[in-house]
């Protein structure tokens, strides 16, 4: 029968014997047993065969005039690439770790890194890393004019962020939610006041009157609940309770920032280094978010004022430079402010680079939303969702794990545009490692080479970090979507 | 109860909160306005453009802009700073678009190539430039590589001395034109016609015909013939003026001559190598995307076809891809517009450094400069997003 299935190997063997030699009488042999399995060929396995496939095999095609051109054409230019590799690599080496001056006993400075014809010491010819500048000047390039004695505030302020941080990040930690929570509530207050020192002489009546509002509000929520209001009014009661909580929060927020913790005051203007950068970077990314979360609804909401203005906000940060914006926020915002307010220049960086990171972090979000399938939104609606429930429960956690990689993308930009608030005079990580290059007890030519490596290396940390991070969420993300 | 029924009426909702919305932001318009004004009178100033007519005092070094605007202190007017920092950051802009678009394309096909090194050599690259900020970069072409050149007795040969290069700039040769040269621009767009018109009439021959013409080649010759004929009879009007360097004379007079040749300013080497090696390592991982973004399926359904190797790429996957990499792509050359305002950094005088920076500084116009600035760079994003639509909406996959 011609439908009946062939169940194993052996039988189809025997069916194809058949058959063959039904056709064909004339066949002499025919194979019983599979043929002994070959080693593969060299070009296949081991080094050799890595070699082949890695190197060799985009120039071994000699057959037609064109192949052998493109073979030749890439011979060459994977030797000259090899070279170039080799050849910078050992010369990136050796400035930075087999030639470079690594102490200066002697307390000689700028004389330490010089050659004979400077000089100094060192042989003719010498270019290399002149470390005992960095380490003369490590203080400032991190932490600016920040007084030595108050410097473990700073490192205080680090290690408290950097613990949370890691155990956010670290899954198998109990209560990462909480420690997130006050990672991005506490820890900001916190860190502010070891820094500046707090006291910012808010009076006792102001806290005072947010406390008593914020009490009434509460009270208000509560009533509702209890059924004491009912129906529209219940609606408004249930809104002022949530409203009392945030303001509950701010008077807090005030009350700390009030309180005197003996703390020496230290102006913003003494900040400097990777401590400007930092703050600037976190920052505009903690403010960012959410405000980009709020515009990029904005820019998808029904209302059309709404729309409007959040598309013509957007379109306008993400139309301009950040070096206008900053250039704006240093000269322009002291004549936006009634007479006798005054913000100090890291203040106003702060506002210009976090209103810019925001319009462009919008524009990620609303790639969220739009990703998300209209029946999640759809399905919101029919269970009786209101539009902030539906968001905040169904379509943004959705949605922002969906962007994450372009979350941290505008993050790593950020990062790297911290660096221009130096244009407006604030000293932050490569503003600092410049101006110390202007510092003649430690003129040599090497200086300025040796103050870019370092600040190089320190930013492509942080960047690479964060990228190598998004990447290791994008493929856990997409592991547990395929699932 | 009717106020129930109203608050629970979602238009209504919707229309109460648009109208607090606006009324909340035309207040606070208005805060800030007044504020302004306040402060202005305070400050004895007043609102308005008439300081454009008013004549410059400062020098700006010299670029293209200046040269164009024929740039003197004490007869150039405030407008014309304005316009030389447009022309600067313009210039710079459209070489490094250029630039980065070369580098960006041959490191992002380098990326995907099976050949290990050069695979590696792009990854380094692009993480590494990728990773450091653009203000770090144009600082260490500055600062750090450009000092090593020859000072300003010596120089560099390039292009067996028609060109050199020392610490005050770039030296190349400088076109002279003369009298009839727009003819052989005239000429130049003529043939550029013809060969739209070659090309139109090539594919109406292939389709009734389905023979194909080597259009390529053809075009290639119209436009090299028809603008040489051009030139010569009207008898050749171009010279080239060759920058000129003395090396015998008085010390202080030696190196490179003013008035000939052009010289280009080691800032503007500076913000170009920057910006082109910077955009072009976003550019190369565009392109990655891009050809990654081709379904395999489409090669092998060419192949299939019996299409040959390069033809499937010129015809298959490159239109493919380059739907998926152009609107990333405007988006980068916007972003290398708007990062040349970095140049400020280095006293190139582009718009940044040359209006809101030096000028303002004098004039003490802030809201009205500012507001210039801005709008010089608002109009190129604008244009770049209507020429975006315009290209989605051309390309857009016309699903059946």
């Amino acid at each position: 029968m011609a439908k009946k299935p062939i169940k194993s190997a052996s039988q189809r063997a025997n069916v194809k014997k058949t058959l063959s030699v039904a056709v064909d009488p004339q066949v002499g042999f025919v194979r019983t047993e599979p043929a002994p399995l070959l080693p593969p060929p060299p070009s296949e396995g081991g080094f050799t065969g890595w070699l082949y496939k890695n190197i060799f095999a985009s120039m071994s095609d000699f057959g037609s005039f064109g192949g052998a051109t493109k073979s030749i054409f890439m011979g060459f230019v994977t030797l000259i690439l090899s070279y170039f590799l080799v050849t910078q690599t050992l010369a990136l080496l050796d400035f930075a770790i087999f030639s470079a001056v690594w102490s200066d006993p002697k307390g000689l400075e700028r004389e330490a890194c010089w050659t004979v014809e400077q000089g100094g010491a060192l042989p003719a010819g010498w270019h290399a890393a002149c470390w005992p500048f960095i380490q003369a000047k490590a203080k400032f390039i991190f932490y600016g004019a920040y007084p030595s004695d108050e410097l473990w505030r700073v490192n205080l302020a680090y290690l408290v962020g950097s613990v949370m941080l890691a155990w956010v990040m670290i899954e198998r930690l109990p209560y990462r939610k909480i420690v997130g929570a006050l990672l991005l509530t506490a820890y900001p207050v916190f860190a502010t006041v070891l820094l500046t020192g707090g006291a910012f002489g808010i009076s006792t009546s102001t806290i005072g009157v947010y406390t008593i509002l914020s009490l009434a509000l509460i009270t208000m929520g509560r009533l509702g609940k209890a059924g004491y209001v009912s129906g529209a009014l219940g609606d408004l009661a249930s809104v002022a309770g949530v409203c009392g909580w945030v303001v509950i929060l701010f008077a807090a927020v005030l009350a700390v920032f009030s309180v005197d913790f003996s703390l020496e005051a230290i102006d913003t203007r003494d900040w400097g280094g990777l401590l400007i950068t930092l703050v600037v970077a976190i920052t505009g990314i903690v403010a960012s978010l959410p405000l980009g979360i709020l515009l990029a609804l904005g820019r998808r909401s029904d209302m059309p004022v709404a729309r409007f203005l959040s598309t013509v906000f957007i379109e306008f940060w993400r139309g301009v430079p950040l070096i206008t914006v900053l250039f704006m926020a240093s000269v322009m915002l002291p004549l936006f402010m009634p007479e006798g307010v005054n913000f100090d220049m890291l203040l106003r960086a702060l506002i210009g680079v976090t209103l810019f990171s925001a319009a462009y972090m919008a524009e990620v979000v609303r790639g969220g939303l739009q990703a998300i399938d209209k029946g999640q939104y759809e399905g919101a609606d029919a269970v009786g969702l209101s539009y902030w429930q539906s968001m905040r429960l169904i379509i943004l956690p959705q949605a922002l794990t969906h962007v994450i990689p372009g979350i941290v993308n505008t993050f790593i930009g950020l990062f790297k545009d911290t660096a221009l608030v130096s244009i407006v005079g604030i000293f932050d990580l490569l503003g600092a490692a410049q101006s110390t290059l202007a510092d003649a007890a430690w003129s040599t030519p090497v200086q300025g080479l040796t103050g870019y490596l370092v600040v190089a290396v320190i930013f492509f940390i942080f960047c690479f970090g964060m990228s190598r991070y998004s990447m290791f969420m994008e493929r856990k993300l997409s592991r547990s979507r395929n699932r | 109860m009717r106020l129930e029924k109203l608050i629970n009426d979602t238009k209504f909702r919707g229309l109460f909160f648009q109208v607090l919305l606006g009324l909340s932001l035309v207040l606070a318009g208005h805060w800030l306005f007044s504020n302004t004004i306040d402060n202005l009178t305070n400050q004895g100033k007043t609102l308005g453009f008439d300081f454009l007519s008013r004549t410059s005092g400062f020098q700006i070094i010299p670029t293209l802009g200046t040269w164009v605007l024929d740039y003197e202190v004490g007869r150039s007017t405030y407008l014309d700073v304005y316009f030389i920092g447009i022309i600067n950051t313009a210039i710079v802009a459209f070489l490094g678009i250029l630039a980065a678009t070369v580098i960006g394309f041959v490191v992002g096909i380098m990326r995907l190539s099976e050949n290990l090194i050069l695979r590696t050599f792009a990854t380094i690259y692009i993480e590494v430039v990728r990773n450091v900020p653009l203000l770090l970069q144009l600082f260490f072409w500055y600062f750090a590589v450009l000092r090593l050149l020859p000072g300003k007795r010596e120089k560099i040969e390039l292009f067996g001395g028609m060109a050199g290069l020392n610490i005050t700039g770039l030296y190349l040769p400088a076109p002279v034109v003369g009298q009839y040269f727009y003819i052989t621009i005239m000429a130049v767009l003529l043939a550029i016609l013809l060969g739209f018109y070659l090309k139109k009439y090539a594919s109406i021959r292939q389709a009734d015909t389905g023979q194909i013409l080597p259009v390529f080649w053809m075009v290639l010759g119209i436009l090299i013939v028809v603008p040489s004929i051009a030139f010569y009879l009207t008898g050749s009007p171009l010279d080239w003026s060759f920058p000129e360097f003395k090396d015998t004379g008085p010390k202080l007079r030696r190196g490179y001559q003013d008035g000939f040749g052009m010289a280009v300013v080691p800032e503007m080497l500076a913000v170009l190598f920057a910006l082109a090696l910077y955009t072009a390592a976003f550019i190369a991982e565009i392109v990655r995307a891009g050809i990654l973004a081709v379904n395999r399926g489409q090669t092998e359904a060419a192949f299939a076809l019996g299409i040959r190797p390069n033809i499937t790429l010129r015809l298959v996957i490159i239109p493919q891809a380059m739907r998926v990499i152009i609107p990333p792509l405007t988006s980068q050359y916007l972003n290398l517009t708007k990062n040349s305002s970095l140049a400020v950094a280095i006293a190139y005088p582009e718009l940044v450094s040359v209006f809101a920076g030096t000028a303002l500084n004098q004039v003490g116009k802030e809201i009205e400069m500012i507001f210039m600035m801005m709008m010089v760079y608002l109009t190129f994003s604008l244009l770049t997003a209507a020429f975006m639509n315009w290209f989605n909406s051309r390309v857009k996959l016309v699903e059946r």
